[in-house]
C-alpha cells in the first residue's frame, strides 16, 4: 500500500494490542496528582479581580484599601507586568493584568494573594477601580465596519487601518470562475457556526514558587509547558533557565489550556512578591471567560460540481468572530481555508477569511482548530450538490477522492490516505443503503468526512530544533525510565511512550517508568496541540528506545557469541531468534550492556519535514507530515412537534494510521464524536444583548445552564479503525485526537434533511432552531422526506456492499 | 470554586427545637433540608444566612405512611417532607397511588441530587431566573435585579415586579391530587391546600413565612382513583430544570366519560398555573383526540412564558399545547 515501509519491525508484540493506561488506576481511584491537589507550605490564595465593563479605559486603580487588608500579603495590578505577550509571536496583544483598557466582561485587572480565599475575595472588593466606559463592539459586522469614531478594540497597526482587524488571508489556486463555468451545478449557501467552549471538567489552576536567590517554580494545569515556561520568563523579566515549569496530571483541556493565562503569571508575580507559595484557582465562571473555545464563523460558499459528480471549483468567504485577543487567531484564520483541501480533490479553490475582535472573551483552538467550521458547511455544501445530480453522497464523496501519496490544490504533502475505506466501513457498518431516503419520514441517516492534521511541520516559533524528544534511561533491576515533557491531557502520550519502551526493550509494561511534566529534567516537548504528540513523541520514543535496544542486543549477541539482530527483546527476556529456548531474564542482559558500555541512558527526538509545503506566503500553515482521515454516518430521529433531534447512533470511521493501543484509539473517536455531537446539538456560548440585561456579558457561565451533553443524551457511537500504516508515523500511526470531531456536525446536518427535508444551516440544533426551522418549511410546504437519488451507485461500488453488520 | 459565605450550622434533632432556634436568630436564619438548592444560592450570594437550622436530624420530618379515613376526616397518604426524592420517586405506596407524583420526583435534577434533595425543599424552591442564579460578580456586572439587590427587572424592564419562574417538578402534580401543605411555626401549625401555597410573585413565591417548616404533605387517597400523568419539557435527559412541566389528572367514570379534570402548567411563570375552563368543555366527554385538542388549545391560550428562563419563549409557549397533549394521551393509557 506505501510506497516506503514504516518506521521499525512489524513484529511488535505489544503494539496494536489493547493496554491499560499508565496513569488510569491512579485516576479511577483519587489518587491522581493535580494542580490543586498540590500542598505546599505557608501556601497563599490568591484571586482575580475582574473588569465588569466589556470595553473600557482603566483611568486609576487603587488598591490601598485591599492591601491595608489583614490577611492580605499582596496586590499587584496590570504595572507591575506590563509586558506583552501572546501564543503566536507575532501577535502579542495580552498583558496578564490589563494596563489601559479592558476588553470584556471579565478580563483582569489586578491581583492579590492573601492567607485564604475568604480574604482574597474580601481584599478585591475593596481595590477602587474608575473606568471610562467605552462603545463595545459584539457583532463582528460591526467590528468589521468601524471607522474609527469609537475607539477600536486594539490599536491599528499603522494610520488607516481597522484595529478591530485581527488578520486577513485571501488566498486562490486554480479557476475558480473558469470551473463554476464549467459546472452543471452550482451551490451556494450561507452557514454560521455558533460558537462553543472546551468545558474541561478541571477548571484552570496554577502554584507559583520562588525560592529567594533567584528560581521559580510554577505548576499549572496546562497543555504548553514549554510555551508556559518561555512566556513567564519574557513577561516577569527573569532567565529560561531561572524558571521551572512543572505540570500534574490536567483534567482535560481540549485546547483551552493550550496559551498562557493571567493566573500563571499571576501566581509567579505573587510568589515573588511575597516569598511565598501563592495558588489560584479558577472558578467555574472564570473558566468560560478564559475560553479561547470555537470562534464563531460566518461562513458563505459556493461550490460547483459536474453532472457526474466531480468537483469542480469551491469558493469560501469567512467571517471569523475572535473576541478581544489574538490568541492563536492568525492560525485559526489560515486553518479556516487551508485544510479543506482534502480528502477531496479540488481543481480550484479560494478562500477570503477575515479574523475581528470583538468585545467578548477571546477565541482560539478547540479540538480541531479552525477547521470544524468549513468542514460543515462544506460536507453540507457537497450533501446538497449530489442530491441536485441526483448522486448518493457517499458516492459523490467516493468520486472526489484525492488519493494518496499526492499534493492538494493547496500543495499540503498527503500520504498515506484510509479515506475510502472509512466510507465503505461507515457505509456497511450503518446499513447505508437500507436506510438513505427510505426511513420514515422523521427518521434520517447523513454521511460526513474530514481530514486532519498530525501536527505541525512548523512550531509556533521559528526555529529548527527538535519538535519533541524523550530520554531513556536503564536500570539495573529492569526498570526503564522515560523521561518526557510531552503533555498528558488524557489523551494517553504516557501511556504510548511507554508502551514503546516496553515494545522496544522487552521489558513488562510495568517496569516502565514514566517521568513528566517537570521543565527541569525532561527534554523539550511543544506541547499538546494540533494532534501532534503521538506522532512525534511516538517517533522521538522510538528513536531513544532504538539506541538502547542495540546496545543490550550487541552485548547479549557477545555472549552468545551470536548475530545481535537474532537476539529479541521480548516480554522480560532476551531471547535467540532461532532458537527461542535459548534466554536470560532482561535485568541480565541489560547488566551486560552496562558492564560493555557503562551507564545506559539515550536520548531520542524527532523532527518534521520542512520542504513539504507550497512556495506561497502562508503555504507552511496546515503543512503536516501526515494526515488523518475521517468518515461518519449519524442517524437521527427528529421531532417535528418539538424541535428535538434524537442522536441514535454515530458510527465513526478513522484512518489512524496504526492503533497504537486500539482502546485508547477508540477512546478518542467515541470522545470526539461525543464531543462534535454536543455541539451540534446543545452547546452555544453566546452572550447577553442590550435587549437582555446587559450586553457582553456571558450567557451562563455555569455548566448547568451551558449545557453539554449527559451520558442519557449522548448517542450510540461505534468505533471503526481504520489503518492505513504512514511511512512516517511511529509504527505507522496517524493522529486520533481531534480527526474524528469534525464529520459529526455535518453528518447530523445532512441526517436532519434525511429525516424531515430540512437543512439546518446553522448551529446548533437545538431544539427550538430546529422547531423554528421545521415552522419555516411548513409554511414553505418543504416539510417531507426527501426523495432519493435515482442514480445510487456504480457497479463495482454496489458489489462491496457487504450485508449490515449486527451493531446491537 | 465559589465560596460558600461563613455561617453557623444547627441541626437540632426536634421540630420544637429548630421553630426555637428560628425564633432565636430570626432574621439571620435559614432552614436548610438537602441543601441542594440553599447551598448554591448562598455561593452566589442570594441566600446569606449567618445561621443555618437544618431539618435532616428531625425524626417528625422523616417517614412516608397513608393514614386511613376516620370519622369526618378523609384518609391521606402523608409524605413528610424530609424525605428525599428519590425516597418519594422509589416508595411502592407511592408509585401504586400517586404514580404520577413517582414520576415527577424521579424527574428532579439528577441521582445524586435526589439522594440529597426533600420532597419538602422542591415545593419550597426558590423561583428561578437567568439574572437571578448568577454570581455575584456577574449580577454586579448587569446592575443586580429587583430580586437581589437591585431595583429593576431585566426581563419585563421594569422595577413593578419580579417574574423569577417557579422551577419545581413535584408541585404541579401534587396541585392535580388534592393535595394539602401542612406547616409549623412559632404560632402553631396550620394547613392550606398546595393549590393555595404559591403567590404570583417572584421574589417569594409561596405563603410559608420565613419561620415556618414546610413539615409535611397530605393527599387524599380519594384521589388515587384519578388517571395521572406528568411530562416535562427540558434540553437534557438529566440535571436541568423544567422548561415547562404539565400534570394531569382526571376523574373518569366506569364508561370512560370525564367526571373532572385538572391540568397544571409549570416553568412558565413565579407560579404553578391551574388551567381554567377545562371542566366545562371535558365534563361527561371521553378524552378523544378532539377533546384533548381543545384542551390543549385553552391552555395554549392561557400560557404566557417570559424570558426569565434562557431558553427562547416563544417555543416554549409553543410546546404548550404539544406537552399537554402528550399528558393527555398519558392520562387515555393510564
Amino acid at each position: 500500500m506505501n510506497s516506503k515501509s514504516p518506521k521499525v519491525k512489524s513484529d511488535n508484540v505489544l503494539i496494536g494490542t489493547p493496554m491499560r493506561k499508565v496513569e488510569g488506576l491512579a485516576k479511577s481511584t483519587g489518587r491522581a496528582v493535580y494542580t490543586d491537589d498540590v500542598a505546599l507550605p505557608g501556601l497563599l490564595h490568591g484571586k482575580i479581580l475582574r473588569s465588569p465593563h466589556p470595553h473600557a479605559d482603566i483611568v486609576s486603580i487603587d488598591t490601598s484599601r485591599a492591601e491595608a487588608l489583614e490577611g492580605v500579603y499582596a496586590v499587584i495590578t496590570g504595572r507591575d507586568m506590563a509586558v506583552q505577550y501572546g501564543i503566536i509571536p507575532w501577535t502579542p496583544d495580552e498583558y496578564p493584568l490589563c494596563v489601559d483598557r479592558v476588553r470584556y466582561i471579565g478580563d483582569g485587572v489586578a491581583a492579590v494573594a492573601a492567607i485564604d480565599e475568604d480574604t482574597a475575595i474580601a481584599a478585591l472588593s475593596l481595590i477602587d477601580v474608575e473606568y471610562k466606559v467605552l462603545t463595545a463592539f459584539f457583532d463582528p459586522h460591526d467590528a468589521l465596519e468601524a471607522d474609527g469614531a469609537t475607539p477600536f478594540i486594539h490599536e491599528a497597526k499603522k494610520q488607516g487601518w481597522n484595529g478591530n482587524v485581527t488578520k486577513v488571508v485571501k488566498l486562490e489556486f486554480g479557476d475558480i470562475e473558469g470551473g463554476m463555468d464549467s459546472s452543471d451545478v452550482v451551490v451556494e449557501g450561507d452557514y454560521f457556526f455558533e460558537g462553543s467552549t472546551h468545558a474541561p471538567i478541571e477548571p484552570h489552576c496554577a502554584i507559583g514558587q520562588w525560592d529567594g536567590v533567584g528560581h521559580l517554580t510554577v505548576w499549572s494545569a496546562t497543555q504548553v509547558p514549554h510555551y508556559l515556561h518561555r512566556e513567564l520568563a519574557r513577561v516577569l523579566e527573569l532567565d529560561q533557565a531561572q524558571i521551572r515549569v512543572l505540570q500534574p496530571l490536567v483534567g482535560g483541556a481540549f485546547g483551552g489550556k493550550s496559551e498562557p493565562f493571567d493566573l500563571e503569571f499571576c501566581v509567579g508575580k505573587l510568589a515573588m512578591k511575597t516569598g511565598r507559595p501563592v495558588k489560584i484557582l479558577y472558578t467555574r465562571e472564570e473558566v468560560f471567560y478564559s475560553h479561547r473555545g470555537r470562534h464563531p464563523f460566518h461562513m458563505h460558499y459556493r461550490t460547483g460540481a459536474t453532472r457526474d459528480g466531480k468537483l469542480t471549483s469551491v469558493d469560501a468567504k469567512i467571517l471569523l468572530d475572535g473576541g478581544a485577543y489574538a490568541s492563536f487567531g492568525l492560525v485559526t484564520t489560515y486553518y479556516s481555508g487551508q485544510l479543506l483541501c482534502a480528502p477531496y480533490e479540488m481543481p480550484a479553490y479560494r478562500f477570503d477569511s477575515t479574523r475581528v475582535y470583538t468585545n467578548k472573551p477571546a477565541c482560539g483552538p478547540k479540538r480541531g482548530h479552525g477547521s470544524v467550521q468549513p468542514r460543515f458547511a462544506f460536507e453540507v455544501q457537497i450533501d446538497k450538490l449530489a442530491e441536485q445530480i441526483e448522486l448518493d453522497p457517499i458516492e459523490f464523496r467516493r468520486r472526489n477522492f484525492i488519493g494518496e501519496h499526492t499534493k492538494t490544490v493547496n500543495e499540503l504533502r498527503i500520504t498515506s490516505n484510509g479515506f475510502l475505506e472509512c466510507l465503505s466501513s461507515v457505509e456497511s457498518a450503518s446499513g447505508w443503503h437500507d436506510k438513505f431516503r427510505t426511513m420514515p419520514f422523521g427518521r434520517g441517516i447523513g454521511i460526513a468526512g474530514s481530514t486532519y492534521i498530525s501536527g505541525t511541520n512548523y512550531p509556533i516559533y521559528p526555529n529548527e530544533m527538535p519538535q519533541s524528544a524523550v530520554q531513556m534511561q536503564i536500570d539495573r533491576s529492569g526498570r526503564v525510565a522515560v523521561f518526557s515533557g510531552a503533555s498528558e491531557i488524557g489523551q494517553g502520550c504516557d501511556s504510548v511512550v511507554a508502551y514503546i519502551a516496553a515494545e522496544e526493550l522487552g521489558v513488562p509494561l510495568e517496569w516502565v517508568r514514566v517521568l513528566r511534566g517537570d521543565t527541569d529534567f525532561t527534554p523539550v516537548d511543544l506541547g499538546a496541540y494540533s494532534s501532534r504528540v503521538t506522532f512525534m513523541l511516538g517517533n522521538a520514543a522510538i528513536d531513544a528506545a532504538t539506541r538502547l535496544r542495540k546496545l543490550v542486543q550487541s552485548s547479549v549477541a557477545k555472549a552468545w557469541a551470536v548475530k545481535p539482530s537474532e537476539v529479541l527483546l521480548a516480554g522480560g527476556f532476551a531471547v535467540w531468534a532461532p532458537d527461542t529456548g535459548r534466554q536470560m531474564p532482561i535485568a541480565e542482559a541489560f547488566n551486560l550492556a552496562e558492564v560493555e558500555h557503562g551507564t545506559l541512558g539515550a536520548t531520542g527526538w524527532y523532527n518534521t519535514p520542512k520542504d513539504v509545503h507550497g512556495e506561497y506566503r502562508g503555504g507552511t500553515i496546515g503543512a503536516s507530515p501526515a494526515y488523518s482521515f475521517t468518515s461518519h454516518v449519524a442517524e437521527v430521529d427528529v421531532d417535528t412537534d418539538t424541535g428535538f433531534v434524537d442522536v441514535k447512533k454515530i458510527w465513526v470511521a478513522h484512518d489512524c494510521g496504526r492503533a497504537l493501543n486500539p482502546v485508547l484509539v477508540e477512546g478518542q473517536m467515541e470522545g470526539s464524536a461525543y464531543m462534535g455531537a454536543a455541539e451540534a446539538i446543545m452547546e452555544e456560548q453566546i452572550f447577553k444583548d442590550s435587549d437582555h440585561g446587559r450586553a457582553g456579558l456571558h450567557n451562563a457561565p455555569s455548566l448547568l445552564d451551558y449545557r453539554i451533553p449527559t451520558s442519557l443524551d449522548t448517542p450510540e457511537l461505534q468505533a471503526l479503525i481504520v489503518e492505513s500504516i504512514d511511512p512516517e508515523g511511529p509504527y505507522g500511526a496517524k493522529e486520533a485526537g481531534e480527526g474524528p470531531l469534525h464529520p459529526s456536525i455535518p453528518a447530523i446536518a445532512n441526517a436532519i434533511y434525511d429525516a424531515i427535508g430540512v437543512r439546518m444551516d446553522r448551529l446548533p440544533f437545538s431544539p427550538p432552531n430546529v422547531w423554528r426551522a421545521i415552522q419555516k418549511a411548513k409554511e414553505d410546504g418543504t416539510l417531507r422526506k426527501p426523495s432519493g437519488p435515482t442514480v445510487r451507485e456504480n457497479a463495482s461500488a454496489d458489489a462491496m456492499v457487504v450485508a449490515p453488520q449486527a451493531d446491537g | 470554586m465559589l465560596r460558600l459565605p461563613p455561617y453557623q450550622y444547627h441541626r437540632p434533632t426536634s421540630l420544637d427545637a429548630a421553630v426555637a432556634l428560628m425564633t432565636e436568630h430570626g432574621d439571620d436564619a435559614m432552614y436548610v433540608a438537602g441543601g441542594t438548592d440553599v447551598v448554591p444560592n448562598m455561593k452566589h450570594r442570594l441566600f446569606e444566612p449567618a445561621h443555618l437550622i437544618a431539618l435532616r436530624g428531625i425524626n417528625e420530618l422523616q417517614g412516608i405512611e397513608e393514614l386511613p379515613g376516620t370519622d369526618g376526616e378523609q384518609g391521606v397518604l402523608r409524605i413528610s417532607a424530609a424525605e428525599t426524592l428519590t425516597a418519594v420517586a422509589s416508595h411502592p405506596r407511592v408509585r401504586d397511588l400517586f404514580p404520577a407524583l413517582a414520576d415527577a420526583a424521579s424527574h428532579v435534577a439528577g441521582p445524586q441530587l435526589r439522594n440529597s434533595g426533600t420532597i419538602g425543599g422542591n415545593v419550597c424552591l426558590d423561583t428561578r431566573c437567568t439574572y437571578y442564579n448568577q454570581t455575584h460578580f456577574w449580577r454586579e456586572a448587569l446592575g443586580f435585579c429587583l430580586k437581589k439587590d437591585g431595583d429593576v427587572c431585566h426581563v419585563t424592564r421594569t422595577g413593578k415586579k419580579c417574574v423569577a419562574a417557579h422551577s419545581a417538578d413535584t408541585p404541579p402534580v401534587l396541585m392535580t391530587l388534592g393535595a394539602e401543605a401542612v406547616l409549623v411555626g412559632p404560632n402553631g401549625r396550620r394547613a392550606m391546600p398546595v393549590a393555595d401555597f404559591f403567590v404570583a410573585d417572584g421574589i417569594v413565591n409561596t405563603r410559608r413565612s420565613r419561620d415556618e417548616i414546610l413539615t409535611e404533605i397530605r393527599i387524599p387517597l380519594a384521589s388515587a382513583t384519578r388517571r395521572q400523568a406528568y411530562v416535562k419539557l427540558r434540553q437534557r435527559k438529566s440535571i436541568d430544570f423544567p422548561l415547562l412541566t404539565v400534570a394531569v389528572a382526571a376523574e373518569v367514570d366506569e364508561s370512560g366519560l370525564i367526571r373532572s379534570i385538572q391540568g397544571v402548567v409549570t416553568g412558565l411563570g413565579s407560579r404553578p398555573r391551574t388551567l381554567t375552563k377545562w371542566n366545562d368543555v371535558a365534563e361527561g366527554r371521553a378524552l378523544d383526540d378532539e377533546l384533548i385538542d381543545e384542551l390543549a388549545k385553552r391552555a395554549h391560550k392561557q400560557c404566557h412564558p417570559l424570558e426569565n428562563i434562557i431558553v427562547d419563549p416563544e417555543w416554549r409557549r409553543a410546546m404548550v399545547p404539544v406537552f399537554v397533549t402528550r399528558a393527555l394521551e398519558q392520562v387515555t393509557q393510564a
